[in-house]
C-alpha cells in the first residue's frame, strides 16, 4: 500500500530535509505561511484598532431611552470591557481559527470510545426548522405538540432498541446520564428502605473515569473490580464480592467494554448482582457496536445511558453539547426524573411536570436540570435513526465492528495487540506500545499520526494496558480511507522499530509543535490580561 | 444506505483479511440467546432524505413558532436576536465536527475560542477566572453550591426565594443525594426581592447563599449588601444570572462581591430550542481555582516557543482523579460556548449595553401598556427586561387563552410553582430588543379582551 502524498514528505526522509526554521521554508514577515494562517486573540485585534472602541457588528432598531429611575442604583458605571468586531472581522477571525482544527469532516477521527462518526447535514437542517429551533420550553403545551412528539418518538426508538421498559430523556450528556441512572438506583433502594445499608458501587478498573466520579457524586463509595487476563471483568472476583454483597447498591459495567471486547459473562454478572439485591448500570458509551444486534435489556441491565452524540451522530462540537438519555428497566422506571413525556390512553402525548407528578409519576427522584433536555440533539438523533431504520442501524453495528477488526488484523504484525489472539474485537481495536522498543511510546505514534494528516486514536486509555492505543474507526469510514490510515500507522510503527528519532519530536507539520502542558498547569493563565 | 460507504465487495474483501466467514461471526462473544440475527421487528426500515424531511416537517408544523407571533416568555430562556453570521460560523465543519480538544496541536481553533470565551465570561461576570462551560445554568448552579461546600468545608446552603424554581429543584435533587442541607426561602410576591430574608438566614454553618440577579420575578437584589453579610459569616455569595444580556446594563456580580458567578448563556448565540442545548457559565475568584468544576483552557508555549493553548489543571477532573474529582462532568457545551463567544464578539461591550437598554426600553413600554388594563398591575419596583404582572384571576388559563389567539404572552407562575396557590394570579412577562410596538399592542389588546370576557 503506497502513501497518497507521493510528492511530499515520506517517512524515509529526515526532518532536516523537509523542515526546520532555516530549511526550505523561509521565515515570513507576517508569521503566516501561505494558507497556514496565524490569528491573534479578539482582545489583541481590538487593541490594534484602539481598544475600547465602540465597534459593533450588530445593528439595533429605534432609539433606546435612558433606563428607568428605579434602576439607577443598579447600573454599571461603564460598558463591559469586551471588544467588538464588525461582521467581516468576526467572520474572518473565526474562519481563520477554524482552520487550525482537525475534524471528522477532514478525515478519520479514530478516538476509541468516542465514536466520532460522520455527522449528517440533514440533521443540522432539520434541527434548525423554526418549529423546533424557535420554540420556548415553557410555551403552553397546546403550542408544542410537535416537539413533545419528537421526544416521544425518539423515546420509543430508544426503548425498542435497548429492550428496556422506559427512558429518561432529560440528562444533558453521558456523565449526566450516569448520574441519572445512579440516582434512580438510589431512589429504588430508598423505596426499599435499603439506603443506609447499600453504600457501595462496584466499578471495573477499566471503566471510564466518569463512572467512579459519578458514583462518588451520587454519594456512593467506590470499589474497583479487577480485570481478568482476557481483558474482561473477572467474574470469579465479582461473584465472590457479591456473595457478601448486602452493602452493594450497584455494579457499573461498560459493555462492550473499554478494551473493545464484549463482556461474554454479562448475563451471569447481572444475575449475580440481582441475586445480591444490587442493580446493574451499563455505561452505554459503546452502544454503537451493538445497536440493532443486541438489546441490553436482554442482558439483565437495569439502567444505561445512550450518548446521542456518539451512537446517533449528533455533532460533538469541539466538546459538546451532548445528550444522555437513560433507558430503564421496569424496576427503575418509576423513579425517572421530571419532566417526563408519555402517551396517554388515547395516544395523545403528555408532558408530566411538577404539577402532575404527585398523581402520575409520584416516585420520581426529582429534576436534574431546567426544562426538557437537549431538544436540539433529539431532533438530530431522530433524523439519524429514521434515516437508518431498524435495518440500517443493525448494519451500522456490523460495519463498525467489521472496520475495527479490519484495522486490528491489518496491524497486529507491527503493533502489539494484547487481546487479539483470543478472537475478534467489537467496535474498537486495542494496541499497546510494549513492542515498539527504542524508547518509543504511544505518544510518539499519536503525534506521528498528526503529521500523517490523521487525528490520533485514544491514548493511554484504558489503564489496564501499557501505553494503550484504542482505535475506533466507526462505520462511516470507507475501505479505501481505512487502507490509507492503516498504511500510515504501519509506516509509523516501522519507523519506531527502525529507531527513527524524528518521531519523538512529532508533530512537525501541525499548527503547533508539542505544547508544554506542565507550564500551563504550573503557571495557569486562564484569561487574557494584556500580557 | 447513504451514510454507509462499505460495499458488499468491500465487506467480503475485509472479511478475507480478518479470516472470518461473516460479519455476524465477529459477534461470537455475544451469548446466542441475546443476539438478534434480524432487524428488530415493529420498527420502520431506512428512509430517504426526502421522506425523513417530510416526517420531521410535519412534526415541526405542530408547534407555534415564537418568532411568528407576539412573544413575551422568559423565565430562564430568552429570545434575543442572533446575527446570521453566528449560526453560519458554528456550522463550519472544523468547529462542528471536532471532538474535545485532547490533541492540542490540531485543536488550536477550539482551544483559542475557549480561552477567549473564558476571558469574555470573566469580564462580563466581574470574576477573576471562568471555566470552559457547563451543561446549563441549572446544573452550573448546583456545581457552584457543591464547590462552595468544598471551599468552606460547610454543608448548608441558603437559596433565595427569587431563584428559578427549576434551579431550586435541581439543587434539591442533588443535595438530597450528596447529603448537603438546603434552606430554600419561600417565594413571596412583593415589589422588592428577599434580600433581608436571605441575610437573616445566614449562620455559622452556611457555606453559601444563592441569589439570582435579576431574580426570577425580575427584581434586582442588592448583591453588595448580601455579599457583605455573607462574608461576615464566612459564607460565599453565589450569584446566578439567567440572562447575561442584562449585564450590559447592570453592574457585574463579581464587582459587587459575589465569590462565584454562574449563569445560563443561552440568550447570547443560541436561540430557544425548546430548552436545550444551552450553556452553563461558571466564573469564580482565582483563589478557588483548584476547586473549580469542569474543563479549563490555559495558555502555554509549544516546543518552538510559540503561544498555544491546552486543556489544563485536569488533575481536578474525572479522567485523572476518578472518584476524587471535583465533578463528574466530561462533555460540556463547547459548540454553545462558541456561539456565545461569537455573538458577544460581534456585540462588544457597547453593543451588549445597547442590546440591554433596548430590551429594557421595550419592557418599560410593555409594562406601561399592561398596567393600563383595569385589574392588572406590575409587581416590581425595578426590573431589567422581565417583570411580574398581577392579574385579577388565575394566570395559567389566561396564558392558554392568549396562546389560542396566537399571542405567547408570558409564563404563568402556576406552571412554575404548582404547589404555591398564592402565586397563581401572577405572570412573568419579558421583552427584548426584538419586541415591536405592534407586539405590545397585540398583547395588551388580547389580555384586556380575555379579562373583560371573564368579567362579563
Amino acid at each position: 500500500m503506497s502513501g497518497l502524498n507521493s510528492a511530499g514528505w515520506r517517512p524515509e526522509m529526515s526532518v532536516a530535509e523537509i523542515s526546520g526554521a532555516e530549511g526550505i521554508a523561509p521565515a515570513t514577515h507576517s508569521g503566516d505561511r501561505g494558507l497556514a494562517l496565524e490569528e491573534p486573540l479578539i482582545f489583541e485585534l481590538a487593541a490594534s484598532s484602539g481598544f475600547g472602541s465602540a465597534t459593533c457588528g450588530v445593528d439595533f432598531d429605534g432609539e433606546d431611552e435612558a433606563p428607568a429611575a428605579g434602576l439607577t442604583r443598579f447600573l454599571r458605571k461603564a460598558a463591559p470591557a469586551l471588544p467588538g468586531l464588525s461582521e467581516p472581522e468576526a467572520v474572518r477571525h473565526y474562519t481563520r481559527l477554524s482552520r487550525q482544527n482537525y475534524a471528522i469532516d477532514l478525515g478519520p477521527f479514530p478516538l476509541g470510545s468516542c465514536t466520532m462518526k460522520h455527522n449528517p447535514r440533514l440533521n443540522e437542517k432539520l434541527a434548525r426548522l423554526p418549529g423546533f429551533a424557535d420554540i420556548h420550553p415553557l410555551q403552553p403545551v397546546q403550542t408544542v405538540r410537535g416537539a413533545l412528539g419528537v421526544i416521544e418518538e425518539l423515546a420509543h426508538w430508544l426503548v425498542s432498541l435497548t429492550g428496556m421498559a422506559s427512558v429518561a430523556m432529560t440528562p444533558k450528556a453521558g456523565a449526566h446520564g450516569e448520574l441519572c441512572g445512579l440516582l434512580c438506583i438510589r431512589a429504588a433502594h430508598e423505596a426499599n428502605g435499603a439506603q443506609d445499608t447499600r453504600k457501595i458501587v462496584l466499578v471495573p478498573e477499566s471503566a471510564h473515569g466518569t463512572n467512579p466520579a459519578t458514583a462518588a457524586f451520587a454519594g456512593y463509595g467506590v470499589e474497583s473490580i479487577p480485570a481478568a487476563a482476557d481483558g474482561r471483568v473477572d467474574l470469579a472476583a465479582l461473584t465472590a464480592r457479591l456473595a457478601d454483597g448486602a452493602d452493594v447498591a450497584a455494579v457499573m459495567i461498560t459493555n462492550p467494554n473499554t478494551c473493545g471486547l464484549f463482556e461474554r459473562d454479562m448475563i451471569a454478572i447481572s444475575a449475580a448482582a440481582h441475586a445480591a439485591g444490587a442493580y446493574v448500570y451499563c455505561d452505554g458509551a459503546n452502544f454503537n457496536a451493538i445497536v440493532g444486534k443486541v438489546r441490553p435489556g436482554d442482558l439483565g441491565v437495569d439502567a444505561m445511558h445512550i450518548n446521542l452524540h456518539k451512537t446517533f451522530s449528533t455533532p460533538h462540537g469541539g466538546g459538546g453539547p451532548g445528550s444522555g438519555p437513560v433507558v430503564l428497566s421496569a424496576a427503575l422506571a418509576p423513579f425517572a426524573p421530571l419532566p417526563f413525556v408519555t402517551l396517554d390512553r388515547d395516544g395523545v402525548v403528555r408532558l408530566i411536570e411538577e404539577e402532575d407528578a404527585p398523581r402520575d409519576h409520584p416516585q420520581s427522584f426529582g429534576r436534574m436540570a431546567a426544562f426538557h433536555g437537549q431538544m436540539g440533539m433529539f431532533t438530530r438523533a431522530l433524523a439519524y435513526i429514521l434515516s437508518h431504520g431498524a435495518d440500517g442501524l443493525a448494519q451500522v453495528a456490523g460495519d463498525a465492528v467489521l472496520n475495527a477488526n479490519y484495522v486490528l488484523r491489518s496491524l497486529e504484525d507491527v503493533l502489539e495487540a494484547p487481546f487479539a489472539a483470543a478472537g475478534p474485537c467489537m467496535h474498537e481495536a486495542l494496541f499497546s506500545d510494549s513492542g515498539l522498543g527504542g524508547g518509543f511510546t504511544t505518544i510518539d505514534i499519536a503525534k506521528g499520526l498528526i503529521d500523517e494528516g490523521f487525528h490520533p486514536m485514544t491514548v493511554y486509555f484504558p489503564l489496564v494496558v501499557h501505553g494503550a492505543m484504542l482505535i475506533e474507526p466507526t462505520e462511516t469510514e470507507s475501505k479505501a480511507g481505512l487502507d490509507r490510515f492503516i498504511a500510515s500507522l504501519r509506516s509509523l510503527a516501522l519507523r519506531a522499530h527502525a529507531g527513527d528519532e524524528s518521531l519523538k519530536t512529532a508533530p512537525h507539520f501541525a499548527p503547533r509543535r508539542r505544547l508544554d502542558e506542565t507550564l500551563a498547569a504550573r503557571r495557569p493563565k486562564l484569561v487574557w490580561k494584556g500580557d | 444506505m447513504r451514510y454507509l460507504p462499505l460495499t458488499a465487495d468491500d465487506r467480503s474483501a475485509m472479511l478475507g483479511v480478518i479470516g472470518a466467514p461473516s460479519v455476524d461471526a465477529l459477534f461470537a462473544d455475544v451469548p446466542a440467546e441475546a443476539f438478534l440475527a434480524e432487524p428488530i421487528a415493529g420498527l420502520p426500515h431506512h428512509a430517504s432524505e426526502m421522506a425523513v424531511e417530510r416526517h420531521m416537517k410535519a412534526l415541526a408544523s405542530r408547534n407555534l413558532v415564537a418568532g411568528e407571533v407576539p412573544f413575551f416568555l422568559g423565565a430562564g430562556a430568552y429570545r434575543h436576536h442572533v446575527p446570521a453570521s453566528v449560526d453560519h460560523l458554528i456550522q463550519r465543519g472544523e468547529f462542528l465536527t471536532a471532538y474535545t480538544p485532547y490533541q492540542p496541536e490540531i485543536a488550536q481553533g477550539t482551544l483559542q475560542v475557549l480561552f477567549e470565551f473564558q476571558t469574555q465570561v470573566a469580564r462580563l461576570f466581574g470574576t477573576d477566572i471562568a471555566n470552559a462551560s457547563m451543561y446549563d445554568g441549572s446544573t452550573a448552579c448546583w456545581e457552584a453550591i457543591a464547590m462552595a461546600c468544598r471551599v468552606t468545608k460547610r454543608g448548608r446552603a441558603v437559596l433565595s426565594g427569587g431563584l428559578h424554581p427549576h434551579y431550586v429543584s435541581t439543587a434539591r435533587t442533588m443535595a438530597r443525594f450528596a447529603g448537603d442541607a438546603l434552606e430554600v426561602l419561600a417565594p413571596v410576591l412583593e415589589a422588592e426581592p428577599d434580600d433581608a430574608a436571605v441575610i437573616a438566614a445566614l449562620d455559622a454553618e452556611t457555606a453559601c447563599v444563592v441569589v439570582q440577579y435579576p431574580d426570577v420575578f425580575g427584581r434586582i437584589p442588592d448583591l453588595a449588601a448580601i455579599a457583605e453579610a455573607a462574608h461576615a459569616k464566612g459564607a460565599l455569595l453565589v450569584a446566578v444570572v439567567t440572562d447575561p444580556v442584562m449585564l450590559g446594563l447592570l453592574e457585574a456580580p463579581g464587582a459587587l462581591g459575589a465569590d462565584i458567578v454562574v449563569g445560563e448563556g443561552q440568550s447570547l448565540g443560541m436561540g430557544l430550542q425548546f430548552g436545550g442545548p444551552y450553556l452553563g457559565l461558571f466564573g469564580a475568584s482565582e483563589k478557588f481555582l483548584r476547586q473549580m468544576p469542569g474543563r479549563l483552557c490555559g495558555e502555554t508555549v509549544d516546543a518552538e516557543g510559540r503561544r498555544g493553548f491546552v486543556l489544563t489543571l485536569s488533575t481536578r477532573e474525572q479522567h485523572i482523579r476518578r472518584e476524587k474529582a471535583t465533578s463528574n462532568i466530561c462533555t460540556n457545551s463547547g459548540l454553545c460556548a462558541l456561539a456565545f463567544s461569537i455573538h458577544l464578539s460581534l456585540l462588544g461591550g457597547e453593543g451588549l449595553a445597547r442590546m440591554a437598554r433596548a430590551s429594557h426600553t421595550n419592557a418599560r413600554a410593555t409594562a406601561a401598556a399592561l398596567a393600563a388594563i383595569p385589574g392588572v398591575s406590575v409587581l416590581n419596583s425595578a426590573y431589567g427586561a422581565e417583570f411580574t404582572v398581577l392579574l385579577p384571576r388565575e394566570a395559567r388559563g389566561v396564558v392558554r387563552q392568549l396562546a389560542t389567539s396566537h399571542v405567547l404572552g408570558g409564563v404563568a407562575l402556576g406552571r412554575l410553582y404548582p404547589q404555591a396557590p398564592e402565586l397563581h394570579h401572577a405572570m412573568l412577562v419579558c421583552a427584548s430588543e426584538c419586541t415591536t410596538p405592534a407586539d405590545i399592542a397585540a398583547l395588551a389588546a388580547a389580555l384586556e379582551a380575555i379579562l373583560q370576557g371573564a368579567a362579563a
